[in-house]
């Protein structure tokens, strides 16, 4: 594993979205925008995490103040940030996601993580539409940046034929639904209806705590009745009723006594248990 | 017995032994977590160990089920402790035999490092001062300190 690139988060957010005919980086399903929700859903399994933008897209609201990587070669799609992303840290492998992903989460990102093959170009998903690679939710390794830039000299555009090509290692998808996502405004309206029904309805939760939690909750478990559709959610509910310091990052998620992850979305009668940092032996 | 458990009494370490016992063993390797009475520049009176044992039960038998498959050996187990412990008291025992001595050593140190950072167990210790913290917690609780990810074993400071 020590041998391996580190893996950074390359969140694609350069595309001009027209048929959505709004910004689709700035789209809200899960009560934040799409490109912050994708730029936390990378934070949570890379060593570091950027946005890839166009020259002209740096100081827009939604984009500023997040880390940045500018195209180099605007106008030619998302390899434009790829290669961008590859030419500024030759060493690093890149898990590449799109910010117009709703349905991804953490336990597809895992499960890309922990089969990734470091010795070819890339490992990436099979489409469960048409069986071929998805380009937008995949790491590209550094021996790929030669390769890319080279490709992009050349004046090709397609990184889904670039993968093709390539030395790819592909997966099957553990959650077919996983990358399906959101172009058009009806799709749009289907989508957020879909999350909203989810999140509208109150559920009952049982939470308990443990260790520097429990203290600072006052108490072991609680039933609660809450909104909150993901773990991520309901953190950020009970942290203002109770002081917890920890922040999510230095804790893990437990939903029925099985490692879960942030975004999983919660049912009616789970238990729920924020795991502080560990300090056993 | 069970590949990991915990216990809320002193450790009976050889009653464990006896339980890896096996005819086609050449050798057995141990290691035994001991209480300290200082760490990181603080005296220490005197720990407490508590766990998520639903699931630390599941997550402990999968790193000795890993560490059977990995390194070949013929049997392996953990307990840890809970409670309240003094210092010298055993907090955690690890036991391995295998055909060589080689696999038993490596298995071993690979059940108490993922142990450590894997299973959730938590430890407080209280200090001579009278004062207490939770380890890994407390101290990093500062904004912006995201040790999980920065620096995974930069806090590994224990035994």
């Amino acid at each position: 594993m020590s041998a391996d690139a580190p893996l950074f988060g390359l969140v694609l957010a350069g595309g001009a979205s027209t048929r959505m005919q709004r910004d689709k980086a700035a789209i809200e399903y899960h009560g934040q925008s799409q490109l912050h929700w994708t730029f936390h859903l990378l934070s949570q399994v890379c060593a570091a995490t950027f946005v890839s933008v166009r020259p002209d897209q740096r100081e827009e609201p939604t984009r500023a103040g997040l880390p940045q990587i500018v195209d180099r070669q605007p106008g030619i799609g998302p390899l434009a940030g790829i290669s961008a992303a590859l030419y500024a840290h030759p060493k690093a492998a890149w898990l590449v996601v799109a910010c117009d992903l709703p349905f991804l989460n953490e336990q597809t990102l895992r499960y890309l993580i922990e089969h990734r093959d470091p010795q070819r170009l890339a490992t990436a998903f099979k489409s469960s539409h048409d069986g071929l690679p998805e380009p937008l939710c995949a790491i590209w390794e550094p021996a790929a940046r030669e390769p890319v830039l080279a490709y992009v000299a050349a004046g090709k555009q397609c990184p889904r034929k670039f993968l093709i090509n390539a030395d790819t290692l592909l997966l099957d998808l553990p959650d077919a639904r996983a990358l399906d996502n959101v172009n058009t405004a009806d799709e749009y309206r289907t989508t957020v209806a879909a999350f909203g029904a989810k999140a509208d309805k109150p559920r009952t939760l049982r939470v308990q705590y443990y260790a520097i939690l429990r203290e600072q909750a006052g108490r072991s478990e609680e039933t609660l009745d809450t909104t909150a559709a993901t773990p991520a959610e309901l953190y950020a509910e009970l942290r203002q009723r109770h002081p917890f310091q920890l922040n999510p990052a230095q804790l893990k998620v437990a939903l029925n006594s099985d490692f879960s992850d942030w975004n999983t979305p919660l049912r009616h009668g789970d238990t729920v248990v924020f795991i502080p940092p560990v300090a056993g032996g | 017995m069970k590949p990991f458990s915990f216990s809320n009494t002193a450790l009976s370490l050889d009653a464990y032994r006896r339980e890896l016992a096996d005819d086609a063993a050449g050798g057995y390797a141990s290691f035994e977590g001991w209480v300290r009475n200082h760490n990181e520049g603080h005296a220490v009176t005197r720990l407490e160990y508590e766990a998520f044992e639903a699931l630390a039960n599941k997550e402990g038998e999968r790193i000795v089920n890993e560490a059977i498959a990995r390194f070949g050996i013929l049997k392996a187990a953990c307990v840890h402790r809970v409670g309240s412990l003094a210092i010298g008291d055993v907090a955690v025992w690890v036991g391995v035999s295998s055909k060589h001595r080689a696999e038993a050593f490596a298995a071993c140190r690979y059940i108490i490092d993922e142990v450590k950072h894997r299973v959730p167990i938590w430890k407080k210790e209280h200090y001579v001062n009278g004062d207490s913290g939770w380890v890994n917690c407390e101290r990093c609780a500062v904004p912006g300190h995201d040790h999980t990810h920065e620096h995974p074993h930069a806090h590994d400071h224990n035994h």
